[in-house]
């Protein structure tokens, strides 16, 4: 690990104000993917700002009949919030396929939405990759790309989006609350935080350098059933090769995109009355492929029907 | 960077480069060499301990962070001389080969039966909203962040299921 200077924020107002007073900070919550990454120097913050302990880790009801849930609430705490397993299912479902419980333990809401992706070419320090080194090109194109993205991806980058968690997010149409640098609050769709990689993949979201997410809040429930899946190489404690969440006629794919990705087609295609088939097609004509990659693009089409009459059958029994 | 934890119920004060991880704060500091580095990046499960009460890889966490904590390490979880009833069952079915992977096996399975004990669920969870069965599945699901390279698998499933019982 590079040097850095640490300090514990005394509030999430002191937290910004630090951030935008000190080069190259960084937040740090659980530190379960930061910390890792700057064993490695792929993260090399001059400062670090610890807001693991403000107080940010409730759950709490809001007024609309949603859960605001707080940015440094655990990932385990999430799951088995008996609120979210009652009324938001996928999104315990989602968490704990995730990761392990050790990990689950300390990682935490805001920080699950900012991890970077796994791609390959991203942790080999000794490859290029323009997520890490703007400009020095992307290995994966041509390379080991077996779990690079099949939509919005970009020439210059083809990697994904990693969390279980935030697809099942976008899915129930959550939003995020942040803080700004000057200490303002400001909120909007969750949709809108993560970005495509077009020229500048070394940005993964829409905030501006020391923006604090401070909470994550979802809407009351829809009606229809819900379910996560995912499929991977390993049954337990590994990556997606793709998953989706799918909350009533909401549709969110994970691991096959810069970000967590709404299946906006399909949906569409299935509100005018398309088979589960016939609308995860009309996505897939969008999808491309990289080689090595193909086969997400079949696993996609077989795993989406297969969830959307999972979620009927729970929504039924509900 | 002076910070003071709590380690098997002892207040230890330390002074450290904020680099420094929990892990190696036990290790190299305080010589508490029951935690293990095995990958040192969060994949393996060998340096798990308690952070009051709660299962944790102490390889992807600062010391710095952990200030007023209670820390459990195995040293902390059973003696030579007074085995936890855990580390009985471990040596009673023969739940490993090497070794290495022990102390972070025993601390997880320590903090997973806490987990199940508050109903936490996991991915093998199927009823959500019920009490949990804890069941082979469960428990291999739940103990998945720990790898053992000799594969002694089976006996520590049988061992943690021993101890288990013992609890019921």
């Amino acid at each position: 690990m590079r040097p850095f200077t640490y300090e514990r924020a005394a509030s999430a107002q002191s937290a910004v104000k630090s951030a935008s007073e000190h080069p190259n900070a960084k937040f740090l919550a659980g530190g379960t993917n930061l910390l890792d990454l700057m064993k490695l120097e792929i993260e090399t913050p001059a400062h670090l700002i610890d807001v693991a302990r403000l107080p940010m880790a409730r759950i709490e009801e809001t007024p609309e009949g949603g859960l605001r849930i707080g940015a440094m609430a655990t990932n385990s705490h999430v799951a088995a919030d008996a609120r979210v397993r009652a009324r938001y299912p996928v999104l315990t479902q989602a968490i704990v396929a995730g990761g392990s419980a050790q990990l689950r333990n300390k990682a935490t809401t805001g920080g699950n939405l900012l991890q970077r992706t796994r791609c390959a070419y991203f942790y080999d320090t000794s490859k290029p990759c323009n997520k890490r080194q703007p400009g020095s090109g992307c290995g994966a194109l041509e390379g080991l790309n077996r779990n690079s993205a099949i939509f919005g991806a970009s020439h210059a980058c083809i990697a994904t989006h990693a969390s279980d968690m935030a697809v099942a997010l976008v899915a129930l149409d959550a939003a995020v609350e942040v803080l700004t640098p000057s200490g303002q609050a400001r909120s909007f769709p969750l949709m809108e935080l993560h970005r495509l990689p077009a020229e500048r993949p070394e940005q993964d979201t829409h905030l501006v350098p020391g923006e604090l997410i401070t909470a994550v809040v979802v809407p009351p429930p829809p009606t229809g059933g819900q379910v996560y899946r995912k499929v991977r190489d390993r049954a337990s404690y590994s990556g997606g090769l793709a998953s989706v969440a799918v909350v009533g006629g909401a549709i969110a794919l994970g691991a096959v995109a810069h970000k967590p990705w709404r299946a906006a087609d399909a949906e569409a295609a299935l509100a005018s009355g398309a088979s589960p088939a016939e609308a995860i097609g009309q996505e897939l004509e969008a999808a491309s492929e990289n080689g090595r990659n193909s086969f997400k693009i079949d696993l996609v089409r077989r795993l989406v029907p297969a969830a959307l009459d999972e979620a009927k059958a729970n929504g039924r029994g509900a | 960077m002076k910070t003071t934890i709590t380690v098997n119920g002892e207040a230890r004060a330390l002074d450290l480069d904020p680099r420094t991880t929990l892990l190696d704060a036990l290790r190299e500091h305080l010589r508490l060499t029951g935690s293990k580095k095995g990958c040192d990046h969060g994949q393996c499960g060998a340096c798990t301990v308690l952070v009051n009460g709660v299962r944790i890889n102490a390889c992807l966490s600062l010391a710095v962070m952990h200030d007023g904590d209670e820390v459990t390490t195995i040293e902390g979880v059973g003696t030579p001389e007074k085995l936890h009833p855990l580390q009985v069952a471990f040596l009673a079915e023969d739940a490993f080969q090497c070794g290495y992977c022990t102390p972070g096996q025993i601390c997880s399975a320590l903090g997973m039966l806490a987990e199940v004990a508050e109903n936490q669920p996991s991915q093998e969870t199927a009823d959500l909203t019920g009490k949990i069965a804890f069941t082979d599945d469960e428990l291999r699901e739940r103990m998945s962040g720990n790898i053992c390279r000799c594969s002694a698998y089976p006996q520590i499933v049988a061992a943690i299921k021993s101890y288990a019982g013992e609890l019921a």
